[in-house]
């Protein structure tokens, strides 16, 4: 394998993981806050509102919007790293 | 004529001439910029215009008045329609921007090294896009006729010359900055309404905070649990507990997702901007414009309801409001007084309920429930006009370029002139535009259950093929083909079965079939299991047919790497 290919392999790897790690928390806001933990949570007041209720109308939707930034900031940076960037 | 109509004349009039004076300014010359705006659009404008073409009437209109009915089962939407921009941003669009083609079927096509991918990819989007693209024209013609008293039919053919006129002329480039304005017209008339009636009900102006408030009548109990308490006296669900299954919600929020991330309309905004790092930050910056409105909406949703309640419940018919004679006119809104007591019972008995209210009329009639004044009524139906043209235009380029450049130049006339391909484009734009108004005007009763499952469509056929044409290098067009027509012959399936009960005996056998609904999920939620089925199939298929030539492999190596871009091309 050439070092190109082991950089780009690498580079890769890395975007694979932040996926991965990015995605587990878009499931965990959504179907899980939202969804099926919704009844638990409802327990629990967030002013007037009950938290799993709140998750599926508002919470989860701000943490999409965070998320999708914070994987612009990570994927710079790895662009940096690996040379990519432009 | 009233102080409403004047105003909603002078909106109308006002915001429409502005469209048509963007669309002259950014005409466009060549298929360059026809297809993706010349692909030098920056990441602020293309989120703008991103979140125009995808917030359609259905958004707009009807999203809170459906939430505002069910309550917690409305977070299928909510979640559904931003969730899958998730999906979009980190699966999709910064890869298919480095891979720099104009359509989605042009992505299909080559990476999938076959015509047969690129036809199954363009007969898909054009089922998608059509289905859509009806409901839009409806929508307009549902504005135009409350609130300007033309005929339904008038108002769609005013809208087809509209989007005719900018869509044709402009192609990309027109659709784009035209949805930038129409972006801050509809959010403007969104938010407005919102925030007076925030304030109204809970003395707080972010509307996202006062749904959540005590409400403003001094007895210092929280808005959601007093609509809770008047939904339970009803005999309604409580507002905040639903009543679908986990199940059906689960698969309902998924398939929506992920028919959000596979809606060719969406994909191609992506193709318009420089670089794949403004692929992504563009992703971001959309969602954040649609979130503003999605956040609101369920608050709008809670106060319409509440409002309404209050309005209504055990009144004298005799001392309604003018609005609620006003959407009595328009059918929307019916009442029968069947115990004679000359009062409004509404409540979830069906056999004991007066009222019927469309879902459509919550946001339409918000404003005026809530005695605000007429430019802000006024204002709500521009913003309702600006929301479905968006959508409608962006559609239907998605349309105009399957036609002209996937199947006139990739596949029957591959040496046709840059300027022949413009005018084919052209032509499939006004083609487009006439059958979309012809079913706005005749809907064929099925279209507003249709737009819902365009998603289910598009979860069940372009989704899986993009994710595995990026993530596996290794996937083959026999592994694709066979999971796309697998994936969408399976949802055309259980919508025709589940949805119009086409095998039973048609609409009348679709309560009956409830019981036998696979997995117990709903005909809207079934996109997700179609999906799934696709991703099993293409994966089965692809173990035992040969790999894809090496060309393609170092494609998928290729557009793994954010540099090089280059610009988006048709060669």
């Amino acid at each position: 394998m050439s070092e190109k290919q082991k950089k780009a392999t690498a580079y890769w790897k890395e975007n694979v993981r932040y996926l991965f790690i990015l995605l587990t928390i878009w499931f965990a806001v959504s179907y899980g806050a939202g969804i099926i933990f919704k009844d638990a949570l409802n327990a629990i007041n967030l002013g007037g509102f009950k938290l799993g209720f709140w998750f599926a109308q508002q919470g989860a939707i701000y943490v999409f919007v965070i998320l999708i930034f914070i994987y612009v900031r990570l994927m710079n940076k790895l662009d940096k790293k690996y040379g990519y960037d432009e | 004529m009233n102080d409403v109509q004047i105003w909603t004349y002078v909106l109308v009039a006002l915001t429409f001439s502005l469209y048509i004076g963007i669309a002259i300014w950014s005409r466009a010359g060549s298929t360059k910029e026809f297809y993706v705006a010349g692909g030098g659009v920056s990441p602020l404008a293309n989120a703008m215009a991103t979140a125009a073409d995808w917030m359609s009437a259905a958004s707009f209109i009807s999203m809170a008045g459906i939430i505002s009915i069910t309550g917690y089962d409305g977070s299928v939407y909510l979640m559904g329609w931003t969730g899958g921009y998730v999906l979009l941003a980190l699966l999709l669009a910064p890869y298919l921007r480095k891979f720099g083609k104009f359509t989605v079927p042009d992505f299909i096509g080559d990476r999938y090294y076959s015509n047969t991918a690129r036809m199954v990819a363009v007969f898909c989007a054009l089922l998608v896009s059509f289905t859509y693209v009806a409901g839009q024209m409806r929508g307009v013609g549902v504005v135009f006729s409350r609130f300007l008293e033309v005929d339904i039919n008038t108002g769609v053919i005013i809208g087809m010359v509209i989007v005719l006129f900018y869509a044709v002329l402009g192609g990309m480039k027109g659709i784009t900055y035209t949805q930038v304005a129409q972006y801050c017209v509809l959010i403007f008339a969104f938010m407005v309404p919102a925030i007076f009636i925030s304030i109204q009900m809970t003395g707080n102006p972010i509307p996202q905070i006062g749904m959540g408030s005590t409400v403003n009548d001094g007895s210092g109990m929280y808005l959601l649990e007093k609509l809770n308490g008047l939904s339970t006296e009803l005999g309604f669900a409580e507002y905040t507990s639903g009543s679908k299954s986990l199940v059906d919600v689960f698969a309902i929020t998924l398939a929506l997702m992920v028919g959000t991330a596979g809606l060719p309309h969406v994909i191609v905004r992506f193709f318009t901007v420089k670089k794949v790092k403004d692929a992504r930050k563009s992703a971001g910056l959309a969602l954040l414009l649609i979130a503003i409105l999605y956040t609101t909406a369920p608050a709008v949703a809670v106060f319409a309801r509440t409002n309404m309640i209050e309005t209504v419940s055990n009144k004298e018919y005799e001392n309604m409001p003018e609005w609620f004679k006003n959407w009595e006119g328009t059918g929307l809104l019916t009442f029968e007084d069947k115990n004679q007591d000359g009062k409004i019972q509404y409540v979830a008995n069906k056999s004991q309920n007066e009222l019927t209210i469309d879902p459509d009329i919550m946001v339409l009639a918000n404003p005026e429930i809530a005695n605000l004044p007429a430019w802000v009524i006024a204002l709500v139906a521009a913003g309702g006009l600006a929301a479905a043209l968006s959508t409608a235009a962006g559609l239907l380029l998605v349309i105009s370029s399957s036609v002209s450049h996937d199947l006139v130049k990739k596949i029957f006339v591959p040496n046709i002139s840059e300027k022949g391909e413009l005018w084919a484009a052209r032509a499939a734009a006004t083609v487009g535009v006439i059958i979309a108004g012809y079913f706005g005007i005749n809907p064929p009763g099925f279209v507003a259950a249709v737009v819902a499952l365009a998603f289910g469509l598009a979860a069940a056929s372009f989704f899986p093929a993009i994710v595995l044409g990026i993530f596996h290098k290794k996937m083959n067009k026999e592994g694709a083909i066979a999971g796309m027509v697998v994936g969408i012959i399976l949802m055309l399936f259980y919508m025709l079965k589940f949805k119009f009960g086409i095998f039973d005996g048609g609409k009348e056998a679709v309560i009956g079939l409830k019981e036998s609904w696979w997995f117990g999920i709903s005909p809207e939620g079934f996109g997700s299991v179609a999906m799934v089925v696709n991703f099993v199939v293409a994966l089965t298929v692809n173990r035992f047919t040969p790999e894809p030539p090496k060309e393609v492999q170092e494609i998928v190596e290729n557009i793994r790497i954010p540099s090089g871009a280059g610009d988006a091309s048709s060669h």
